[in-house]
């Protein structure tokens, strides 16, 4: 289980990086923190002629409070985002489903860009994104753009970025005050890819839903931000009879597939279940939520 | 005698190294030059090859040799049949390389040698090789099935195997019998995957016309054998060595893996040394699995719950070749039975081709399948008759005074299945005093009321352990007072440097830290089978114990000469002789192993004075008649049949009947494996067989789709459990010991892995009662608990 | 066309290495092969089990899903490095010594190292924390529980020193 060849280079700008993938275009592969892409090479499930290595960038680690939210750099580790307490304090969605990527080890190495451009509709950070609007920034020959969550998802594992183009800093809003997050997931097993996972944000106003996200992993060709089930729910008490229709809504929208884990009919049950529990959650937690500034 | 050895809970010998990385696994054996080895595998289940290209992979830089079928000549015949048996009628084995046809996914069928692995796999994927696929079967049922494709052409109805035993009157009993129950069940497709998976390194020095090869194996004497007859070479000038192995599970066990014959032909051909290290990949579809059998069983009881007589028939899945003979299904059916009386016993059996990966004995080979039908059967009695299965077993027990019990069917190693000792009650009801069983019901109906859902799980099993044909040791003390022992069989992690020296260390009242245990090297003993059975510690243990006390009777005789004293006044200990009572006449072991060695160069001060004050001028030869130098013997033990080790195991689990998760919440272990040698160590294999039992009752199943492909082929998909996914086990010790071998063992390597899928399926029933759901497949997953709830739910 | 080597230079257990690699060579390879580290495992290659875990730059990291020329101007600590030839065992090898926190010993390697940066940042783990920080290492026989338990010890040693 070895790498084909390829050709190397370790770039230290986001300029060089940009000028070499303007001259290899569709032959390059960038590489991040590696976590999924050296499997992928490994059991050479990909044969690119070149590596475009970004690791040594280090204009594009950082985590800093920004436009009233928080910009984190493409190269920034997971570990980074998991420790920060910026990140706990302000976008605690990002914060409470960090510790679920992998393991340690992988969030040691892994960054928030290479995960958000691995595009891996399974992934806890795409969802996460999808549910809080977060924006990334994207460079390429043209310019400077800047997408949404849902601009950027294209199907499994594609983005909307052209080859020319790098995902550099991904941008989340601070958390509005009475908003309660919830992260939660069901695998097989600790670490693994989610069979589900629910990513959910409730704003509370006099005890009834001002604002409602919810996004969701593994149910679909890339994360599925439920907003049928958001719109069903806003205006209404939180009570569980509400919170259960937005997740049978949840059920009824999602179009999972079946694997060898789990049969698509089980992931859309789970989803169900899944998103019940954490707008449970996530309910609670608004009604405890201190007001929060950056 | 100060502290005995045996039994004591003290630290490994092995680990300072292993913690240290100083370990010596087959991948880092790298002789001078060494080249690596990369395997082109069938990606079909089954396909005729129509030609092989090998051009481009010959013409890439760093590539050194390429192997097809016709290069290999004799060499490439059909690998032995280890285990004929004559109810085997269609027994084949696969050759190295593939010839005309290949018939599971990831056979071999070209070898490569690179420069390096990464040239290797080049080249693999360099080469072009034009197929024929050909229809295949992947399961049980599509082989069985009329007009099935064929994975042997000459097999019909691609049965290898049918075997009918009985025992008893079955039929008299059903026909008589209070009630009948039946039921069918079905154990999945596993595998054993240590984390190091399979490794060959082999070195051929043309000028002493030697051949030594390493492999991570858990037989090197039959390999080494093997490979002389095959490459005609002396057996003195081919040399196997198992070093370290990462684990084993049964895997290793298997033999001759095609790697263990092409290593070595390329080695020869090219005189240089090769190595070849299997990757995750290879190991999951190409290294042998287990598991995978459909059980239809009947019961006939009394009214009270006895079981009059049983009746099972079971398909066992084969994979596409039968190497290892029919071993599983026999333990199967033999081991079914486990702790009950059953006087009344048909069972009837088929083993089936498929094109898939050849099955062979992985932990527990055969035995968690029986515990599985036997221990369903119980639950299903309790079922029927409102009983606690708990007390369907004690009414069901062999009782401990009816030892020797005859369970009346040839074992796996043509020995009778004859228990020879245990005490099958206790077990069970020091593991319910542990979980308290009344206690547990109270909390059971209060969960309930708040709508949560626990069960309690009890799996009870009999292990034939310790099978022959025989183990030897040598066992020599040195003038450093060291001592050597040196055995046959080999090791992956079950302690043996430890628990070897306990026994000889015992024998020769010195320190287990003063042992030097070396297993699995042909160099260094010549004699023996392998690791496999849970047989090491019973037979190479005896072997050691018995060439121990031999060089001990020796020590004592020269120290008595020495001494001038009758040898029964002797005390051995603490690594010193000496007249019981007269502490400064002692002398230490080395000193002896420098008098027993009449040639006097000794170096070291000790070893001097020892020379210069004990050896005394003697008429006559150095040596009198019949005797020997040295401070040494040798020592063989062959049990006259198996030994039967038992179990009790309990879980208490919660469901999640919204996503189907089961939680294990207390795991409680009773085992008797007869003498324990060392606590700790028999600890460990039982934790570790817990783990795997776990993985095979919820998370571990092998694959394959329609077509053969099998889908688990990485550590994503085949889902071996983590910390997070195994409780705390609590282990109860109990020690019934054998009166078949002199020191009284039992096995315990495969203990911890029989009963886990059979107790998860009872504690998930227990939890699930309310529903009325009934386990009857292994593993489990959430998807399929929550079918079953749903299933529970249209049935009430 | 074979891409060219690259000079690499690297710290790993407080030794300095100037090195040639190809590209695509993995760092758990050129420890094993290069520098005849063999003390890291390579148990998978596509980063679950955990068992060819370094520190690098004192993180614990899959040294399989790492090339070498990235650990180019990189500190590493393998196994060999957590105690010298000489001297006495680190504390979470002499837990792990008198725990029982392994058989085999091949998955091992990568535990220690994981188990060094669970205690640093974590000095006194409860099991719970022991259970997560060590769910990224498979054991295939020890069923984990003299893992865990060697962990909770080898806090107890830390703090000693």
């Amino acid at each position: 289980m070895k790498p084909a060849a390829f050709e190397y280079v370790a770039v230290r700008t986001t300029e060089e990086a940009l000028a070499e993938l303007a001259r290899d275009g569709q032959d390059a592969r960038l590489l991040a923190g590696g976590q999924s892409l050296m499997p992928i090479l490994n059991m050479r499930l990909a044969t690119p002629r070149r590596l475009i290595d970004l690791n040594r960038v280090g204009e594009l680690a950082y985590i800093r409070a920004h436009d009233g939210g928080v910009a984190i750099g493409a190269m920034t580790r997971q570990r980074a985002v998991e420790k920060s307490a910026l990140v706990a304090r302000c976008v605690p969605l990002l914060a409470d489903a960090m510790p679920w990527v992998g393991h340690f080890q992988i969030r040691n190495r892994g960054t928030i860009g290479g995960s958000l451009a691995h595009a891996d509709p399974a992934a806890e950070l795409p969802a996460v994104a999808a549910c809080l609007d977060a924006r990334v920034t994207v460079r390429g020959p043209a310019g400077t753009r800047t997408l949404t969550a849902d601009q950027l998802y294209w199907t499994y594992l594609t983005t909307t970025l052209a080859p020319t183009e790098i995902l550099t800093e991904v941008w989340f809003p601070t958390a509005p005050s009475r908003t309660g997050h919830a992260w939660l997931e069901f695998a097989r097993r600790h670490g693994d890819y989610a069979l589900v996972g629910v990513a959910a944000a409730i704003m509370l106003e006099e005890d009834s839903v001002a604002e409602a996200r919810l996004a969701l992993t593994g149910v679909g060709a890339r994360p599925v931000r439920a907003r049928d089930a958001e719109r069903r729910l806003v205006g209404r008490r939180p009570d569980d009879a509400a919170l259960a229709d937005a997740a049978e809504r949840v059920k009824q929208v999602t179009e999972p597939q079946s694997d060898i884990h789990a049969t698509a009919e089980y992931r859309r049950h789970l989803a169900g279940v899944l998103t019940l529990r954490a707008l449970r959650l996530a309910v609670a937690r608004a009604r405890q939520a201190p007001p929060v500034t950056t | 005698m100060t502290t005995r050895a045996i039994g004591a809970r003290i630290p490994r010998n092995e680990d300072p190294r292993l913690l240290r990385g100083l370990g010596c696994f087959v991948d880092d054996v790298n002789p001078a030059g060494v080249l690596h080895g990369a395997v082109l595998r069938s990606p079909h289940a089954h396909a005729r090859i129509v030609s092989i290209d090998t051009a481009r992979a010959r013409a890439l830089s760093g590539v050194v040799l390429v192997l097809t079928a016709p290069d290999l000549g004799e060499q490439n015949q059909p690998t032995p049949l280890l285990i004929p048996n004559p109810n085997l009628t269609h027994p084949r084995t696969p050759r190295p390389l593939a010839r005309d046809e290949v018939r599971f996914v990831g056979e071999p069928v070209v070898f490569v040698v690179a420069r390096d692995r990464y040239v290797a796999e080049d080249a693999v994927a360099a080469i072009d090789v034009t197929w024929e696929p050909l229809p295949a079967v992947a399961s049980i049922e599509t082989a069985l099935a009329d007009g099935a494709p064929l994975v042997h052409a000459d097999v019909p109805g691609n049965r290898a195997a049918r075997m009918v035993q009985r025992v008893g009157d079955p039929d008299g009993a059903f026909a008589s019998a209070a009630r009948v129950l039946h039921e069918q069940l079905f154990i999945e497709r596993s595998c054993g995957s240590p984390i190091e998976g399979r490794g060959v390194v082999a070195e051929y020095d043309p000028r002493a016309g030697t051949l030594r090869v390493w492999s991570s194996t858990q037989a090197p004497l039959p390999i080494k054998n093997g490979l002389a007859r095959l490459f005609g070479l002396p057996e003195f000038r081919v040399d196997v060595i198992a070093p370290d192995v990462g684990g084993g599970f049964g895997t290793k066990i298997m033999l001759f893996y095609p790697e263990e014959i092409l290593v070595p032909f390329a080695a020869v051909r090219l005189g240089r040394p090769v190595k070849w290290t299997e990757d995750r990949r290879e190991h999951l579809i190409a290294a042998t699995q287990e598991r995978g059998q459909r059980h239809d069983v009947e019961v006939a009881v009394d009214a009270d719950g006895r079981i009059l007589a049983l009746r099972d028939r079971f398909l066992h899945d084969a994979g596409a070749y039968t190497p290892y003979g029919i071993v599983v299904p026999i333990i199967t059916s033999t081991q079914l039975p486990g702790p009950y009386k059953l006087r009344n016993y048909a069972v009837e059996f088929d083993v089936v081709y498929t094109n898939t990966a050849m099955v062979t004995p992985y932990r527990g080979a055969g035995r968690p399948h029986g515990a599985f039908v036997m221990e369903r059967v119980i639950g299903l009695i309790a079922r029927e008759l409102s009983l606690e299965p708990a007390e369907v077993r004690r009414r069901n027990f062999i009782q401990p005074h009816e030892f020797p019990w005859d369970v009346g069917l040839t074992f796996q190693d043509g020995g009778p299945t004859r228990y020879d000792s245990g005490n099958y009650p206790l077990g069970l009801e020091l593991v319910l005093a542990r979980l308290g069983p009344g206690d547990f019901r109270r909390r059971q109906a209060e969960a309930r009321r708040e709508e949560r859902y626990l069960g309690l799980g009890i799996g009870c099993y009999v292990e034939g352990t310790g099978i022959g044909p025989y183990e030897g040791a040598h066992v020599r003390i040195e003038p450093s007072g060291r001592v050597f022992v040196a055995t046959g069989l080999t090791t992956q992690g079950q302690g043996h440097q430890t628990t070897f020296a306990q026994i000889a260390a015992d024998a020769l009242g010195c320190d287990p830290a003063d042992v030097t245990v070396v297993t699995g090297d042909t160099r260094k003993f010549n004699w023996g089978a392998g690791t496999f059975a849970s047989r090491a510690l019973v037979t190479s243990g005896n072997a050691i114990g018995i060439a121990a006390l031999k060089v001990r009777d020796k020590v004592l005789r020269i120290a008595a000469e020495l001494l001038e004293v009758s040898s029964d006044d002797l005390e051995l200990a603490g690594g010193v002789v000496g007249v019981r009572g007269m502490p400064d006449t002692a002398l230490t072991l080395g000193a002896l192993a420098t008098v027993a060695n009449p040639i006097r160069y000794a170096f070291g001060k000790e070893a001097a004075e020892a020379a210069l004050r004990l050896v005394k001028p003697r008429k006559g030869a150095v040596l009198a008649p019949g005797e020997e130098p040295g401070l040494e013997a040798y020592g063989y033990y062959a049990p006259p049949h198996a030994t039967f080790a038992s179990g009790c195991h309990a879980a208490i689990v919660e469901v999640d009947i919204a996503t189907g998760d089961v939680k294990i919440l207390r795991y409680v272990v009773q085992h008797d494996c007869g003498t324990v040698v060392n606590p700790t160590v028999v600890e460990g294999q039982i934790h570790g067989g817990v783990a795997q039992g776990i993985g095979g009752a919820l998370y571990e199943r092998i694959v394959y789709d329609e077509q053969g492909q099998p889908l688990t082929t990485t550590f994503m998909d085949f889902l071996m459990p983590t910390t997070m996914e195994v409780p705390e086990i609590e282990i109860i010790h109990t020690e019934t010991p054998s009166p078949l071998n002199p020191l009284g063992i039992k096995g315990v390597g495969e203990a911890g892995a029989i009963p886990v899928p059979a107790l998860i399926a009872e504690a998930v029933d227990d939890a699930l009662a309310p529903f009325g759901v009934r386990v009857r497949e292994m593993p489990l997953n959430p998807g399929r608990v929550l079918a079953l709830l749903a299933e529970g739910r249209a049935t009430a | 066309m074979i891409p060219p080597e690259i000079a690499i230079t690297v710290r790993v257990n407080e030794r300095d290495y100037v090195e040639r690699v190809a590209p695509r060579l993995l760092l758990s390879d050129f420890l094993r092969h290069q520098l005849g580290l063999t003390g890291t495992h390579v148990g998978c290659e596509h980063g679950v089990c955990g068992a060819c875990t370094v520190l690098l730059d004192g993180a614990a990291v899959r040294s399989c899903l790492l090339l070498a020329v990235q650990a180019d101007g990189a500190r590493i600590t393998t196994v060999e490095g957590l105690a010298r030839d000489g001297e006495p065992l680190h504390p979470v090898q002499e837990a792990f010594r008198e725990m029982h926190g392994l058989q085999c010993g091949f998955c091992t390697p990568g535990v220690l190292l994981s188990a060094v940066e669970l205690l640093r940042d974590t000095p006194h783990p409860d099991d719970a924390t022991i259970r997560r920080g060590l769910a990224g290492n498979l054991c295939r026989c020890t069923g984990y529980q003299n893992i865990v338990r060697a962990v909770r010890r080898a806090a107890e040693l830390l703090d000693r020193r």
